[in-house]
């Protein structure tokens, strides 16, 4: 019935019965629109049945999503886990004053910060990477050699944090491959130490999330190149311009706006590094320099259990953060005229 | 459709020996940074079905010698990682059912402009994407759902995904209306409309939604770190991590094995820490190697429709 109806419409223009058909559509319609007026309360309940059928997604998200934030209050509370929150001290801002006021913390937390600052600076002043790598592999004539290292590029992307470290594990351990061939090959006696070290331990990380993203990173610009107009292209090579001045002429102008989104989205996630890298990453020797402030929130959190003092943090965290994303916003709307969330 | 202009303009115009250079360079930075891509992947996996005592010994770099399969025998003889490797597929199977399940439903559901407050519980969901009360609370939250040391913490939070339901809306929005209209007009409900009709036309979106959503459980690890204490729910990953980071207890764990006779092998198949290390890497990440190349496309159109959302 429903399909026969369906096809009836669809060809409507060609079929003789077509204005008959028509006309009980319309009919249809009308007895229809009768109905929906004289039931205006049946579809109020309408609406509200289908709310109910959303209702348990709703019931969900606030579970995960808003009951959470009411762990807030630990963070005014000395909770030590095994005594309930109800028989636990109040103990006002002392954790927050704790964190400006003893000069242990206050060193710690410093250090926390600079790292933090650190690798988001570094991650931010190479963000323009993909930007290049994209620019550069378009140059490429070779549409099979595009594709194939489009693919190899992105595959790290898609492995987790800790099989990255299995890889690093593999090459750069005491016993690892790069170690192993440079002693076989008589350049070193002693195992040079990569990994349980603390020397240049930023950039190890920038690097390992460089391998990690910056095949995935360029994908965004490279689909941003094939969508620019060609004849832009052309204008220019009627104007003279060789490759190089195409490439900043045409090319690089029209990624800026991309580039520009994704910017502002890592300013705004300046303070939210992410755990998973640094804490497969950390181990005894450079955990001065490794400890971000999400590493840091869950070290003293899960492992010292000061789970007041973690949460006082990662409160800080999430309001700087929403207040870094608010501040990026208007600044995009203000400059560009565009919000990006 | 550029690429076809230039490469019809290309000819014309004469390469100089700078561009020709340029194009060399070009090629071999790129062939050098794609096989620091995969060949720490293939190093591992030459290295998990190589002689034993030849890739201790550094020796085995290209190509694989004495390939035997001992390794993954034993492996999975290893107390933990079948369960480990239940655990990893479970939780992918249902988490991805599950998420992409709700996602479709909700992307639908908020199109339906009958609904009651329905631009609100949109706004509602979407929000959450923006703040995060963040772990020590979430553990709190988790712990007093008892949901610590309990296989759904893998599958629940991740359901309702209001990224998901954006792009699953946008696309159900580019739908010609008429077509639900008409089957309305049928006498077919709404969860009717969704199931017959829409459900079928958002295969490609949710291919997208399904496939992230896929390696992210696949891949995903702090949970395991945070909420499970009992190695029965430990994930692959999780347990991967631990192996590398204590070798003492792997090579206890591999002697018992051994032990057991599970594995009279000659020395040169006997496992070292390094051995299993190595094969359970492989096992990790060869999902992964095989689901990605076809389903690159997938990937990739889900960057891009997250790049039009912002």
């Amino acid at each position: 019935m429903q399909s026969q109806e369906e096809s009836g419409s669809v060809t409507a223009v060609a079929s003789p019965s077509a204005e008959a058909l028509d006309a009980k559509n319309k009919r249809r319609m009308q007895r229809k629109a009768e109905k929906a007026a004289q039931q205006v309360e049946s579809n109020k309940k309408h609406g509200f049945k289908l709310w109910l059928l959303v209702v348990p997604f709703l019931i969900l998200s606030v579970l995960f999503s808003y009951f959470p934030l009411f762990g807030w209050v630990y963070a005014f509370f000395d909770y030590q886990p095994p005594i309930p929150l109800s028989e636990s001290e109040f103990v006002g801002l002392q954790w927050f004053k704790m964190l400006v006021q003893n000069p242990a913390q206050l060193k710690t937390i410093g250090q926390v910060l600079i790292n933090t600052f650190a690798m988001s600076g570094l991650n931010i002043l190479t963000s323009f990477f993909p930007l290049v790598f994209a620019i550069a592999l378009n140059e490429i004539r070779s549409k099979w050699f595009k594709n194939l290292i489009q693919t190899l590029t992105t595959l790290p992307n898609f492995i987790s944090w800790v099989l990255v470290y299995a890889v690093a594990f593999a090459m750069f351990s005491s016993t690892g491959m790069i170690n192993s061939l440079l002693e076989n090959m008589h350049l070193i006696s002693e195992p040079i130490k990569f990994l349980d070290s603390d020397s240049h331990t930023w950039l190890k990380m920038l690097l390992w999330g460089i391998w990690k993203g910056l095949g995935w990173g360029s994908i965004m610009y490279l689909a941003g190149i094939a969508g620019i107009d060609p004849e832009l292209y052309e204008a220019a090579q009627v104007d003279g311009a060789n490759r190089l001045q195409q490439i900043w002429n045409v090319t690089i102008p029209q990624l800026l706006p991309t580039y520009f989104v994704l910017l502002m989205l890592s300013i705004s996630n300046f303070l939210n590094n992410g755990m998973d890298q640094y804490y497969v990453f950390q181990n005894a020797f450079n955990m001065q320099h490794i400890q971000v402030l999400d590493l840091y929130v869950y070290n003293i959190g899960m492992g010292n259990s000061s789970l007041s003092l973690a949460t006082a943090i990662s409160m800080l965290k999430s309001l700087v953060s929403v207040g870094l994303l608010i501040l990026v916003n208007w600044l995009s709307k203000r400059t560009r005229g565009v919000s990006i969330v | 459709m550029a690429k076809k202009i230039k490469q019809g303009v290309a000819p014309a115009m004469r390469r100089t020996r700078g561009e020709e250079a340029y194009n060399v360079f070009n090629i071999c930075f790129f062939v050098i940074f794609a096989f620091i891509c995969v060949y720490p992947f293939y190093y591992l996996i030459i290295n998990s079905i190589s002689d034993n005592s030849m890739s201790s010994a550094g020796d085995i770099n290209w190509l694989p010698r004495g390939i035997h399969w001992e390794n993954y025998k034993a492996v999975f003889g290893l107390e933990g990682l079948s369960t480990a490797a239940f655990i990893s597929v479970a939780r992918t199977v249902i988490g991805t059912v599950l998420t992409v399940g709700a996602s479709a439903f909700l992307g639908f559901m908020f199109t339906q402009e009958k609904m009651w407050g329905r631009k609100f519980w949109y706004r509602f969901i979407v929000i959450t994407m923006y703040f995060n009360a963040g772990l020590i609370p979430m553990f709190i939250t988790m712990k007093n759902l008892h949901l610590t040391n309990n296989f759904w913490v893998y599958v629940l939070p991740a359901i309702v995904q209001p990224f998901n339901i954006i792009l699953v809306k946008t696309f159900v929005e580019s739908i010609p209306k008429s077509l639900q209209e008409a089957a309305e007009m049928d006498g077919a409900g709404t969860l009717t409309v969704f199931w017959k009709i829409v459900l079928p036309m958002m295969s490609p979106i949710l291919a997208t939604v399904g496939i992230f959503s896929a390696v992210g459980q696949w891949n995903s690890f702090q949970d395991t770190l945070i909420y499970m204490t009992d190695s029965k729910l430990y994930s692959l990953q999780y347990l991967l991590y631990t192996y590398i980071n204590q070798a003492s207890s792997l090579a206890s764990a591999v002697k018992a094995s051994a032990g057991t006779g599970l594995n009279v092998a000659a020395l040169a198949t006997a496992q070292t820490p390094t051995s299993i290390r190595m094969t359970v890497s492989v096992i990790v990440v060869l999902p992964i190697m095989f689901v990605y190349p076809f389903f690159q496309r997938f990937f990739v159109k889900g960057m891009m429709l997250g790049a039009v959302k912002g």
